[in-house]
């Protein structure tokens, strides 16, 4: 492999990692909050509020129902917006969020159901405040689950990622489209190809390993 | 001024889309007492002891604890007075995030305790129970009773004035469940704590209760001492709660009572100092003839003696009969003639 080519994959690696890092963290930001939402203001949760629940739940279910490809385009004017430009990786971020966060929001909710009724009842009859509940109970309980969740939610984005390189994002998917596969460089391809998976092999195994760190069950 | 009672129910009824759960329920309990409410499945018990820290609320009467209607109370406002009420769970609810000593010290920080008296605190606690040892194990790494010893330490975390336990012994073996009833009387008896014991098992209340209310269909169906309870249960639902427990003629001999035969056949149920008297005795003083204690016995409460007995008279003389339970009927709570038994019997 050229100097050239390795040079190159080592910057579509660096801004496939910025893209997937900083709209991973970002969804983790949004998604949690989001998920919190959506368990707690559902009927019998600790801050009901059915209506709140209900609509915010619609949002997500049509963010989560749009192909990316198609969120990709569609989100432009928004993302020249915020970013000022539609092109590149900070400008991918935009989508990427968008996609993630619902994503992760679901996710995370589903680790947040799995918080046994009697434990809230039992910080209940202790005189928690909802907060403490929230704090104390449903977050670090369903934390090895969120942890997970958030592991699956980085694989997926490494993948969208890849899919953003397509419209000019940059990233290790723009590397294979435009030299892989536009100009037959097989070489590349099969480079591209195995430096995500071990990336993705290698996130999957931190996200595991946390897990079960936290996991005391 | 008379001291209030720590728990008074006044005419609740909880329905749950019109089966009411909770029928028109009125029951108060002093300060000290331990109370055992028991029932089958069903019977509205777990709605009961949830009235109590408005974990649930009646849709009418008033739930009245340590002199504070709380039936008005908001979520809120319940939490003062929840903080002052301990509870136990048939399946200990522990964080299994937190470790031993922070699950005790859970209510304390809710409390708004400092972290360095906290840690204090847990460890008188843990001590009490006698865990200090595993302050920082996660509960995962616990056995049922020691999970159950932990849920008794973080209920009493905060001094609370009430106690109730919701089949706190049910999902343990007899063994850990004897050393968690003598927790909960030592309890009792060293800090105070009135207790409230929900079960389905008498054993759990014989052992260590002071009064048993019993429930059934969401209605008290009988309530009192638990020794007298035991002794002569009124209702059909305690009968059949203690049926496992007071002693059922054996069916061979059963199968023998027959209306006429050689000696009558009779069933005492006694309890109290009554329980101490020299029945045999007082029977062939009146009969002239020696009785002789075929099944039953005594067993006893917390130091009162009770028990049922099935007595041969060793006479069938109808007069005899009739003057021996006419006899014992002021110093027993049941006398009963079942028939005749053969005089080898």
């Amino acid at each position: 492999m050229s100097q050239a080519m390795f040079d190159l994959l080592l910057r579509g690696l660096n801004e496939t990692l910025i893209m997937t890092g900083v709209s991973g963290a970002l969804s983790f930001l949004i998604g949690l909050p989001l998920a919190l939402i959506l368990v707690t203001t559902d009927r019998g949760g600790i801050f009901e509020a059915v209506a709140v629940n209900r609509i915010l739940g619609g949002i997500v279910n049509a963010l989560r129902s749009v192909p990316f490809i198609i969120l990709l385009v569609a989100v432009i004017p928004l993302t020249r917006l915020l970013v000022g430009s539609a092109i590149g990786i900070w400008a991918a971020i935009v989508p990427l969020t968008i996609a993630a966060a619902p994503y992760f929001a679901r996710v995370a909710e589903v680790s947040l159901r799995e918080v046994e009724r009697p434990l809230i009842d039992a910080a209940r009859s202790m005189g928690a405040t909802r907060w403490t509940i929230l704090r104390e109970v449903l977050i670090p309980e369903s934390l090895p689950g969120i942890v997970s969740g958030f592991t699956v939610t980085l694989v997926t984005l490494i993948g969208a990622s890849a899919m953003a390189g397509a419209v000019g994002a940059g990233g290790l998917g723009d590397i294979a489209i435009r030299y892989g596969y536009q100009r037959f460089q097989t070489e590349v391809m099969v480079c591209v190809v195995v430096i995500l998976i071990v990336l993705v092999s290698g996130m999957q195994w931190i996200g595991d390993w946390l897990a079960r760190r936290i996991d005391h069950r | 001024m008379t001291e209030h009672p720590v728990v008074l129910l006044d005419h609740v009824t909880r329905r749950f889309t019109d089966m009411p759960a909770l029928d028109d329920i009125t029951l108060s309990i002093a300060k000290g007492e331990i109370v055992g409410l028991i029932g089958r499945s069903g019977a509205g018990k777990s709605t009961l002891i949830r009235c109590l820290n408005g974990l649930d609320k009646p849709q009418e009467g008033r739930v009245v604890i340590d002199g504070l209607d709380i039936t008005p109370l908001s979520e809120q406002a319940l939490q003062p007075v929840r903080r002052r009420i301990g509870m136990i769970f048939q399946h200990f609810n522990l964080l299994s995030a937190k470790t031993v000593a922070d699950n005790v010290a859970l209510p304390l920080k809710i409390a708004g305790m400092g972290a360095a008296a906290r840690r204090k605190r847990v460890m008188e606690l843990l001590d009490l129970v006698g865990l200090a040892d595993k302050a920082d194990t996660w509960p995962a790494r616990l056995s049922g009773g020691q999970k159950q010893r932990v849920g008794i330490a973080r209920a009493l975390a905060s001094d609370p004035l009430l106690l109730l336990s919701d089949e706190a012994t049910s999902a343990l073996d007899p063994e850990t469940t004897q050393g968690v009833l003598d927790l909960l009387a030592r309890v009792n008896r060293d800090l105070g704590v009135t207790v409230l014991m929900i079960t389905h098992e008498i054993e759990v209340v014989r052992q260590i209760a002071n009064r048993v209310i019993v429930l059934d269909r969401g209605r008290i169906v009988e309530e009192g001492p638990v020794a007298r309870v035991m002794a002569s249960p009124q209702a059909d639902t305690t009968k059949s709660l203690l049926r496992g427990l007071s002693p059922i003629l054996p069916r061979d001999l059963a199968d023998r009572v027959a209306p006429q035969g050689d000696q009558a056949l009779i069933r005492i149920d006694v309890y109290g100092p009554d329980a101490r008297r020299p029945l045999l005795d007082d029977i062939a003083r009146i009969t002239g003839r020696p009785a002789r204690l075929v099944h039953g016995g005594l067993n006893d409460v917390q130091g009162e003696p009770y028990g049922r007995m099935f007595i041969a008279l060793g006479t069938n003389d109808p007069d005899s009969v009739r003057r021996v339970v006419a006899a014992l009927s002021p110093k027993t709570t049941a006398i009963e003639v079942l028939g005749h038994v053969p005089g080898d019997v």
